[in-house]
């Protein structure tokens, strides 16, 4: 057996070419290597400094931090009615969104996936996604202008409002994942079901509904995060209505206590990940 | 490849109206302004293995989804057993369909699949599953009921897909490029099987296709499409040793035209003729026969110009001096390759008998 003889240049940047060309994985490495550090510094990092603040405290005399372990701010957030009416709230408020959403989201993602002609389907997801190029603070003072007791809508301010507005500024974000998953499954599919004697709502609860439940699931993961964690369209059209965000933001800014805003901020991640965990028992995410 | 002829021919007499399990009337279809369908008329009986033959783009994958009801016509009629179907959704109508894809509902197991059509005909469960089991048998796949879709091979889920359909009993099956994504082997066994099948089932087969080979192998009848039209409806051999148009000569098989002052020439008319491939005997020019033509026979001579040698028969191509050129088709029964090979630029006399020469409209 001979070596195949080097072709070409040689030198040392054909040596470092030629070694990372037979050693994918240090490729890889090097390659991915920036942005998990980034990853890995910025969110993870973060996130473990978010749960480490929430068992400091802070000295209500002078309001300097003291950096001893304690339960102190968890048995508040359990014990204090106010805080599980709030928890309770705004999970309520993430849920109606997201169910909204989804009711609105999913015959318009079907009628651009299968009804739409080509250039129609185009046009239609540059209209979902226009909004998400303006402001967030525009769109939810639009709505303020809408509810107001004068505007076109004159509902007035409260939860209902607040609802109503994040259904409407998360809507793209429902919208486009069923879109694309609806996109991936074969028109056939409808063609067979109804060749098969199924009708309009045999045909969606049987083939249309469990094949797109995958990215129902990523759309509703957008939606209910992106309310749970939300407290600035509540502050604008929420009147008087307090989600964990405002809790969050306040003991940040005016009480200044900077380890019980952690321990709040704690409960969406908690909520997130049983949210998660229940979505990954019924096997939707293996579809993702 | 030389067409096998089907076990049993159907002509194209007209068929008494209860027979038909499919009668098309003046039907069209355009898209926009594309007119994919521009009017056909088409009789289909019971029990018939019929195919719609043609290149892509012709309509008659079109016809076929506006009999199933997936298209609605812009004009015409659809008739499925002597009913006025033209107007009514798929869920209404008595066929079933294979898909190109096959379309098999990839969340469910293969016994679920099959027994889709039944479980929302509402068929009692302890029946919905042994007719779903039979079904499954005749298209040799007990065993595999469990299976989902993704872990099955493009053979067994195109047998799926029958079963699927079968199980309906429908009046009218139609499978729409059935083997169109299989490879040449299993191909060839499918249209085997699917000839079997239908044989024992009994019910009526309406197939597209655009493999001229496929069609003229399986069916009792073929309607050749074109541009959106039927050139012609016949039995595999007629529409191979009779073809009606140009269209249809060359599609089916290679076609050999003989016309304008060629004709004149050769055959003493006016008008377009052609005659198969396999139809001509090449006699070489220095061969000393002083009189090879016989007096039913036509001759042409002319000059080789291309020899394709391809195993068990080679292909000369022929230069008429007569203008126009003709393929000739011959078997290597008692010569080899290194004999024809040489055979480029030779003298050749083309003999056919008269009978095998036919006149084509325009």
């Amino acid at each position: 057996m001979t070596t195949s003889a080097a072709v070409g240049r040689t030198g040392p940047r054909a040596r470092v070419a030629a070694f990372l060309h037979r050693h994918a994985r240090v490729r890889l490495s090097l390659l991915l290597s920036a942005p998990l550090a980034w990853l890995g510094l910025a969110y993870l990092g973060a996130l473990a400094a978010l749960f480490v603040t929430a068992f400091w405290s802070t000295d209500t005399f002078t309001g300097d931090l003291i950096r001893t372990f304690t339960w102190a701010n968890f048995q508040d957030l359990v014990t204090g009615d106010v805080y599980r009416t709030i928890a309770l709230r705004s999970l309520g408020v993430a849920v109606a969104v997201t169910l909204i959403d989804l009711i609105v989201a999913f015959p318009m993602a079907f009628a651009m996936a299968k009804l739409a002609s080509p250039r129609a389907q185009r046009w239609l997801v540059i209209l979902v996604l226009t909004p998400l190029w303006a402001s967030y603070l525009v769109k939810a003072y639009a709505w303020r202008v809408m509810l107001s007791a004068d505007g076109v809508l004159g509902w007035g301010y409260g939860l209902g409002a607040t609802i109503a507005t994040l259904s409407y500024l998360w809507l793209p974000y429902m919208i486009l994942p069923i879109y694309a998953g609806l996109e991936r499954l074969p028109s056939s599919l409808l063609d067979a079901a109804g060749d098969l004697g199924a009708r309009g709502w045999r045909t969606f609860r049987t083939v249309v509904w469990p094949l797109s439940f995958p990215a129902v699931v990523a759309g509703s993961i957008f939606t209910f995060s992106l309310s749970l964690g939300d407290y600035i369209t509540v502050k604008i059209v929420g009147g008087k209505s307090q989600l964990i965000g405002n809790v969050v933001y306040d003991n940040i800014g005016a009480a200044n206590n900077l380890p019980f805003a952690a321990a709040v901020a704690t409960v969406p991640v908690v909520i997130m990940l049983v949210y998660l965990a229940a979505v990954r028992r019924t096997g939707a995410l293996e579809n993702l | 490849m030389f067409p096998v002829m089907p076990h049993q021919a159907v002509t194209s007499v007209t068929i008494p109206a209860s027979d038909h399990a499919v009668r098309l009337r003046g039907l069209r279809k355009s898209f926009g302004s594309i007119v994919a369908v521009a009017g056909v008329d088409l009789d289909v009986a019971d029990g018939e293995f019929f195919a719609m033959l043609g290149p892509s783009g012709s309509g008659k994958t079109t016809v076929l989804r506006m009999i199933a009801g997936f298209e609605s016509p812009t004009g015409g009629t659809v008739e499925l057993g002597g009913r006025d179907v033209t107007r009514l959704a798929p869920f209404e109508r008595d066929v079933n369909t294979v898909f190109q894809d096959y379309a098999l509902f990839p969340h469910m197991s293969v016994l679920e699949n099959v027994e889709y059509g039944l479980r929302v005909k509402k068929v009692p469960k302890a029946e919905r599953r042994a007719r779903a089991m039979d079904a499954l048998k005749s298209v040799r796949l007990d065993g595999f009921e469990k299976r989902r879709p993704a872990q099955l091979s493009g053979g067994q889920r195109q047998r799926v897909a029958l079963a699927r359909a079968l199980v309906n009993r429908p009046r009218v099956l139609l499978l729409d490029e059935p083997l169109g994504a299989l490879d040449l082997k299993l191909r060839e066994e499918m249209q085997v099987e699917l000839k079997a099948i239908q044989r024992e089932v009994g019910i009526t087969f309406l197939f597209v296709t655009h493999d001229q080979e496929e069609a003229l192998t399986m069916s009792d009848r073929v309607a050749v499409f074109n541009q959106g039209v039927i050139e012609q409806v016949g039995t595999p051999a007629e529409i191979y040793e009779r073809p009606a148009t140009a269209f249809v000569a060359g599609f089916v098989g290679t076609s050999n035209l003989i016309s304008g002052a060629a004709a004149r020439t050769v055959l003493g008319k006016d008008g377009t003729f052609s005659v198969r491939p396999e139809k001509l005997r090449v006699v070489l020019g220095d061969s000393g026969d002083p009189d090879p033509v016989g007096s039913d026979e036509h001759s042409a001579e002319g000059t080789v110009s291309e020899v394709v040698y391809a195993g068990p028969a080679t292909r000369f191509v022929v230069e008429l001096d007569a203008g126009g050129r003709l393929i000739a088709l011959q078997q290597n029964q008692e010569v080899s390759s290194m004999d024809v090979m040489g055979l480029r630029g030779h003298r050749v006399r083309l003999v056919w008998q008269r009978r095998h020469e036919f006149a084509i409209t325009s």
